[in-house]
C-alpha cells in the first residue's frame, strides 16, 4: 500500500504547510505594529521632552511644541463626552430596557448600525453645513465637539446596549417583583451592574474621537494656534491636526516634531485602552 | 387654584396614584431616553438633507452627466472641469490595493486564531491586533509617507514621493484587524459538530477548514470583506497624506493620485467661501461617497443576517 501511505504523507504535509501560512499571516500584524512603533520612536523619541509639551507651535522646528494642541484636544474630548455620553447611554437604555419590539424601534436599531459605518468625512460635511454655518458656531471647539459627538454616538449606543444585554434578566425580575418601577430597576439595578461594560465602551469611543483628524480638518480647526482656548466658542487646534500639519511640511525637522507628537498621542490612547481592558477584566472576574 | 375649586368635579380618588411624582418621572424619563435614540434618526436625515441640498444646487450648475461621466477633475483651476471619474478611480485603486493585501492576510490570520492557535497565543495576538485597530489614521499617514514610501523608493526608484502604493499599503494595514476580527466571528459561528463530523471521517485540519468551515462561514466572510472595503473607501487621512492630491485616471501604483476623501480635505484646507461652486463640489463628492459606502454596508448586513439565521 505504498501509494496510499504516500498520499497520506502528502495530505499531512499540506496541512503543516497551511498551518505555517496561517501562522505567518497572523504574525504579519505583529510585525507591522512593531515596524510602526519602531519608525515613530526612531524619528520622534529624540524630540520628546518637557519643553516640547510646554511650547506653542513655532516656525522654528526646534522650538515648536504641542501645548496648544494638547489643551485643545482636552477641551474637545471633554465637550464631546459631555454631549455624547448622556445621550448615547440614554438611547441605549431606551432601546434595551423600554423599547417594544416594533417596526419603529427596529428601524432605529438598523439606522444606528448604518450610522456606525458612515465615513467620518461625511460627518464632517454635516458638521460643516449644520454646526459651523447654519448654527453659526464657526471654527469653535464646540462645533468640533458636536461633530465628534455625533460621530461616536452610534459606537457608544451599541457598546452600552451590549453591556446592558449582559445583565441577567433575573436581576430585573427580582427588582420588579419587589415593587420597583421599570425606571427604578434600570437606575438602581441594571446600570450599576453594567457600569464597567458601559465605561469600557465610553473610554474606547472617546479614544477613537481623540484620534479623529478628518472631521476637524474639514470643519476648519486651525493649524497654527499660539493661544489656549478659554471657552467653548474659541478657535482651537488639536493633536491630530498638529501631527497632520507637521507631517505635510517638507522639512525633516518638522517630521521629527510630528513623530514626537504621535508618541504623545499614542501614549494617551494606549493608556486609555489599557484602562478600558483593565475595567473589562475586573468586571468579567466578578460576574 | 380658586377656579379649580369652584364648580369643578372633585379629583378622582386615585389621583395620587395616577399623577404621583413616581409615575410622572417614569414617563418623562422614559420619553427623554426615546428622544435620545431619535437623535440618531435625526442625524441620518441631517446627513441626507445636507448632502442632497448642496448637491442639488451643484447639479443646477454642472449637469449630472458631466459630473458622473467626465474624465477630468480640475475644479480648483482654469479651465475648471468636474468629472468625478478620476476621484472614483483613485478611491477604487486604494481599495483594490488595500484589499489585495488585507483580505487574504486577514482571513488566514482569522483561520489561525480560530482553528490553530492555543488559548495562550490567542491571548497575545488578539490584543496586538486590537492595538493596531486603535491607531489613528493620521499616524498611518505619517507611517506611509515617511516609512513605507522611502522603503518602496529604495527598491523601485521611479516611485513618486506621493504614490498610490504606499497609500494602499497603509490602508491595508489599517483594515487588517477589522477583516481578521470579523472573519473570526464568522468562523466562530460555525457549529463544532460540523468540524467534528469532518474529522471523524478522517479529514486533515486543512481539509476541514477549507472544505467545511470556510464554506459554512462564507456569507459572514463576504460580509467582513465588504465592510473592510467600505472602510477603505471612506478612509481619509492616510490617503490624503501618503497618496497625494493629483486626480488621475490611472491604475499605476507608482504615481500620485487623489481619492474622493482626499479631495474633500484639500478643499477644506484652502479658504473656499461657503456657497461658491467649489464649496458645493465637496458635498456632491461626499454624497457619492455616502451612497457607495451605505450600499456596501447594507449588503454586508444582509449577508450577516443570513449566516446568523442559519446557525442560531
Amino acid at each position: 500500500m505504498a501509494p496510499r501511505s504516500g498520499h497520506r504523507k502528502w495530505r499531512a504535509a499540506k496541512e503543516k504547510g497551511f498551518a505555517v501560512v496561517c501562522f505567518v499571516s497572523a504574525g504579519i500584524g505583529v510585525v507591522l505594529l512593531a515596524a510602526l512603533l519602531f519608525g515613530i520612536v526612531r524619528d520622534g523619541a529624540g524630540r520628546l521632552n518637557w519643553s516640547f509639551v510646554q511650547s506653542f507651535p513655532s516656525r522654528i522646528p526646534s522650538q515648536a511644541g504641542i501645548k496648544a494642541a494638547l489643551v485643545g484636544t482636552l477641551w474637545l474630548i471633554g465637550l464631546t463626552a459631555v454631549f455624547a455620553v448622556p445621550i448615547g447611554v440614554s438611547a441605549a437604555i431606551y432601546l434595551e430596557e423600554f423599547a417594544k419590539r416594533n417596526r419603529v424601534n427596529a428601524f432605529i436599531q438598523l439606522n444606528i448600525l448604518n450610522l456606525a459605518g458612515v465615513p467620518s468625512i461625511v460627518y464632517a460635511l454635516l458638521g460643516l453645513a449644520f454646526f459651523v454655518r447654519w448654527m453659526d458656531l464657526g471654527r469653535s471647539v464646540l462645533a468640533g465637539a458636536l461633530t465628534l459627538g455625533l460621530l461616536i454616538l452610534p459606537v457608544i449606543i451599541v457598546t452600552t446596549q451590549e453591556a446592558l444585554r449582559a445583565v441577567p434578566s433575573s436581576l430585573r425580575e427580582g427588582s420588579l417583583a419587589l415593587g420597583a418601577t421599570r425606571w427604578q430597576t434600570t437606575v438602581k439595578q441594571v446600570l450599576p451592574a453594567s457600569a464597567p461594560g458601559i465605561m469600557t465602551g465610553i473610554i474606547l469611543s472617546l479614544s477613537r474621537a481623540m484620534g479623529e483628524t478628518a472631521p476637524l480638518v474639514t470643519i476648519g480647526a486651525l493649524v497654527y494656534v499660539a493661544f489656549l482656548p478659554s471657552g467653548p466658542r474659541d478657535e482651537f487646534t488639536a493633536l491630530p491636526i498638529q501631527i497632520f500639519n507637521w507631517t505635510s511640511r517638507p522639512q525633516p525637522a518638522f517630521h521629527q516634531a510630528a513623530a514626537a507628537a504621535i508618541l504623545v498621542l499614542l501614549i494617551v490612547l494606549l493608556t486609555m485602552n489599557f484602562a478600558a481592558i483593565w475595567i473589562r477584566n475586573r468586571f468579567q472576574r466578578k460576574m | 387654584m380658586d377656579a379649580a375649586d369652584e364648580g369643578s368635579t372633585p379629583l378622582p380618588a386615585d389621583f395620587r396614584k395616577r399623577f404621583s411624582w413616581r409615575a410622572l418621572n417614569e414617563g418623562t424619563l422614559q420619553n427623554l431616553c426615546l428622544v435620545a435614540s431619535l437623535l440618531s434618526i435625526a442625524t441620518t436625515f441631517g446627513i441626507i438633507y445636507v448632502l442632497f441640498d448642496e448637491s442639488v444646487r451643484f447639479f443646477r450648475w454642472i449637469s449630472p452627466r458631466e459630473f458622473f461621466l467626465g474624465t477630468v477633475w480640475t475644479p480648483l483651476f482654469e479651465p475648471a472641469r468636474f468629472g468625478i471619474l478620476p476621484l472614483l478611480s483613485g478611491t477604487f485603486q486604494i481599495a483594490l490595493g488595500a484589499g489585495l493585501f488585507a483580505l487574504p492576510v486577514g482571513l488566514l490570520s482569522a483561520i489561525y486564531l480560530s482553528e490553530f492557535a492555543s488559548a495562550r497565543t490567542r491571548g497575545i495576538l488578539k490584543p496586538i491586533l486590537e492595538v493596531l485597530a486603535g491607531v489613528p489614521t493620521v499616524v498611518y499617514g505619517y507611517f506611509g509617507l515617511l516609512f513605507v514610501t522611502p522603503l518602496l523608493r529604495r527598491f523601485f526608484p521611479d516611485v513618486q514621493v506621493f504614490n498610490a502604493a504606499s497609500g494602499s499599503i497603509v490602508v491595508g494595514i489599517m483594515i487588517l484587524p477589522l477583516v481578521s476580527s470579523l472573519c473570526e466571528d464568522a468562523l466562530y459561528a460555525v457549529p463544532r459538530a460540523l468540524r467534528e463530523g469532518a474529522y471523524a471521517v478522517g479529514s486533515t485540519k486543512l481539509e476541514v477548514t477549507m472544505k467545511v468551515v470556510v464554506p459554512a462561514a462564507l456569507s459572514g466572510i463576504m460580509s467582513a470583506f465588504i465592510l473592510a472595503i467600505s472602510r477603505a473607501v471612506g478612509e481619509t487621512m492616510a490617503v490624503t497624506i501618503a497618496a497625494g492630491n493629483t486626480p488621475k485616471l490611472t491604475l499605476n501604483f507608482a504615481e500620485s493620485i487623489q481619492t474622493m476623501t482626499a479631495y474633500i480635505v484639500q478643499v477644506s484646507l484652502g479658504d473656499t467661501p461657503a456657497g461658491s461652486p467649489v464649496y458645493r463640489t465637496i458635498f456632491a463628492v461626499g454624497m457619492s461617497l455616502f451612497v457607495i459606502t451605505l450600499l456596501m454596508n447594507l449588503v454586508a448586513q444582509a449577508l450577516v443576517r443570513r449566516y446568523r439565521s442559519v446557525y442560531s
